[in-house]
């Protein structure tokens, strides 16, 4: 068994707003592996983002609030603490790169001083020392002319360059774990695979982890070992790579992978679209969050809310469907390629 | 063939003698009732291309034509009167691309109203039928923008400017800011029309998959210049120019088991800047195969098959 350095348990947060409270993550549990890359897929709005911000706590409280649950990186607890106790593990525990690089390095700093200035806080060094390291770092992240390059500031770097400088910045500390937060979405296809190779690379020389917050699919079978599938606030299924998209077990899931072009198939199979839109999180569904686009709803669903149930046959593939409860046998022939081989109750 | 250009050019002056060329001469035809494809990556010219084949802005170069008639370099308001009631376009952001202190009845009718051929209560129902066809409801009219989702509201933008009855439309990035589970919505409505209404479409976008899937042919453009041509499958599973290549081979499948099998090589470098650009192939400062002819020479689009040709000195004798 591997360690875990990042465990989270029934994670859950709020948001006030003058609409009402939205309940953004709705107990939430996952852990990623040493080594290994956790992908968390979902559409936007379905807390993905709010999970991993709450995890770095860098979600603004109020008006957010962590209402339960635990975040532990390797085995200590990390939510609910101080600003100052925070930063022992923020940024060198965990490095973090976001979305939008232009918007999220400091304009009016130069690229080297941005990334220096991280070890200056964290690891005490003088500012000329971190700088040198800064230029290192650069380099590692394949940025050429690294040391003309620090000098320069982010309006004088290219979108893809951005994103290499945020991961050099995020490497600073030599984190366990790097949290990406659709670190490609705002990239050029090319440039996508020049980033997404170099988080491979690096996974491999440094051995870190990575968390992957995404909605594409096609990233995930790029890069995941372990995936988690979120929709409402929860996770309605988690497993392997290759439980998620060749055993899929909740509907959502697979009416994620119909809904996308597949381009290995060749017959163009027409694309079903999910209908309708995700719930309102200012009073979620009592039931499954999905029940009301389900092509598969029951009774149940829309009443009751389906527990996190594992597949017995195929350990650690956990979906959250009344269709793999084992009082759901009436439907089984109906249900075939959903149902998993046999149900019991775990989480 | 209901549209044509001929080397068709928009440059923008950026003061100080600098020049961008966002489109430096691009020949194409969509033909009626075709979906053609436009790929390419941001910067490549494509959505200018679309704007300006449309007159939103006054061509540099070239000709384009509308059903063998030449379209004017400059459109004029009248001309915008004319061609707006022929061609339309549906934009990338369905956030800003609505007037967000309008009704959605105000939107969707103010074609027809500055067409000035139907009265109120026609308009009314005119916007209520295209609310009803797009898949929203028909009291949806006398709501604002902020009330829908993205989806819905680029399903506004789409009934915008089909209540017009236009017979060519462009599709700048329709589907880029909306999730997977509502990009098949669109990209099936879009569909549904063309087929329904026999309209002819240049969908623009940058993915490929989503390219391949909805269009009958499709165009690879880069810094400008159409590397490559041909009907959809054709492109995609047996690329010719070596940019098309890298392109296709960086677009991740969603199924583990091919990209386990990849093998992963980036595309190095990034696009060059399009301002004051020399001859030669656009594409040769990163194209593993390059000559050096490719650095010198401008390539012409040769014919590798049936309706497949490619710009690249690969390819010429």
């Amino acid at each position: 068994m591997t360690a875990n350095i990042l465990e989270v348990t029934n994670l859950s947060v709020e948001f006030e707003t003058f609409g009402g409270t939205v309940q953004a993550v709705r107990g939430v549990s996952f852990a990623v592996e040493a080594g290994k890359t956790l992908a968390i897929v979902g559409e936007s709005g379905c807390g993905k983002s709010v999970t991993v911000q709450s995890v770095m706590g860098i979600i603004p409280m109020p008006p957010g609030k962590i209402t339960s649950g635990s975040a532990k990186v390797k085995g200590e607890e990390i939510l609910g603490l101080t600003a100052i106790e925070a930063n022992r593990y923020r940024g060198v525990e965990i490095g973090m790169i976001f979305q939008d690089p232009m918007t999220s390095l400091n304009p009016s700093m130069t690229i080297g001083n941005q990334i220096a200035e991280t070890l200056v806080v964290h690891r005490g060094k003088s500012h000329s020392e971190a700088l040198a390291m800064a230029i290192k770092l650069l380099d590692r992240t394949h940025i050429p002319e690294a040391s003309k390059r620090a000098r320069q500031y982010p309006f004088e770097f290219s979108g893809g360059m951005l994103q290499r400088a945020m991961i050099a910045q995020s490497l600073a500390c030599n984190p366990s774990l790097l949290i990406a937060d659709e670190p490609t979405t705002a990239l050029d296809v090319t440039i996508q695979e020049q980033i997404l190779e170099l988080l491979t690379e690096l996974q491999r020389t440094e051995g870190m982890s990575i968390l992957l917050i995404t909605h594409d699919l096609a990233v995930v079978a790029r890069m995941a070992d372990q995936v988690a599938v979120m929709y409402a606030g929860q996770i309605i299924e988690r497993g392997s790579l290759d439980d998620i998209f060749y055993r899929s077990a909740h509907p959502y899931t697979l009416g994620l992978k119909s809904a996308m072009p597949s381009n290995t198939g060749r017959g163009d199979k027409r694309l079903q679209p999910i209908p309708g839109s995700p719930p309102d999180l200012f009073s979620p569904p009592q039931g499954c969050g999905y029940a009301a686009r389900c092509p598969q709803a029951m009774q149940i669903c829309k009443r009751k809310l389906p527990v996190l149930t594992e597949d017995p046959g195929d350990s650690g593939h956990l979906s959250r469907c009344w269709l793999q409860h084992k009082d759901a046998p009436d439907v089984e022939e109906l249900y075939q390629p959903l149902k998993l081989k046999g149900t019991s109750s775990a989480h | 063939m209901l549209i044509r250009t001929n080397n068709l050019k928009k440059h923008f002056s950026l003061g100080k003698g600098q020049i961008l060329h966002a489109v430096d001469g691009v020949s194409l035809e969509i033909a009626q009732n075709e979906i053609l494809g436009l790929v390419g990556e941001s910067g490549s010219g494509k959505s200018t291309f679309g704007k300006t084949l449309i007159g939103l802005h006054p061509r540099t170069g070239g000709q384009a034509y509308f059903d063998d008639i030449p379209l004017p370099a400059n459109f004029s308001a009248r001309d915008h009167l004319h061609y707006s009631q022929l061609m339309q376009m549906i934009f990338q952001d369905p956030y800003s691309s609505l007037n967000p202190r309008m009704t959605i009845l105000d939107i969707i009718g103010e074609g027809l109203e500055i067409q000035g051929k139907l009265n109120k209560t026609d308009i009314k129902e005119q916007v209520s039928y295209w609310l009803r066809r797009v898949g929203l409801h028909s009291d949806h009219m006398s709501r604002y923008p902020h009330e829908f989702s993205g989806g819905q509201r680029q399903r506004i933008g789409i009934a915008r400017s089909m209540i017009i009855a236009p017979k060519f439309v462009v599709c700048d990035e329709p589907i880029s800011a909306l999730d997977v589970s509502v990009q098949a919505q669109v990209v099936n409505l879009l569909e549904e029309l063309k087929q329904t209404l026999g309209l002819t479409l240049l969908f623009i976008a940058h993915d490929l998959s989503m390219v391949r899937y909805v269009s009958d042919r499709m165009v690879v453009m880069y810094l400008g210049t159409l590397v490559e041509s041909g009907p959809s499958d054709q492109v995609f599973y047996n690329p010719k120019h070596p940019y098309t290549q890298l392109l296709i081979e960086s677009n991740p499948e969603p199924d583990p088991n091919i990209e386990r099998q990849r093998k992963h090589k980036p595309i190095t470098g990034e696009v060059t800047s399009p301002i004051n650009i020399g001859p030669g192939c656009r594409f040769a400062d990163r194209c593993p195969q390059a000559m050096e002819h490719c650095l010198t020479v401008t390539p012409n689009a040769t014919q590798v098959a049936e309706q497949h040709s490619v710009s690249c000195h690969l390819y010429t004798d």
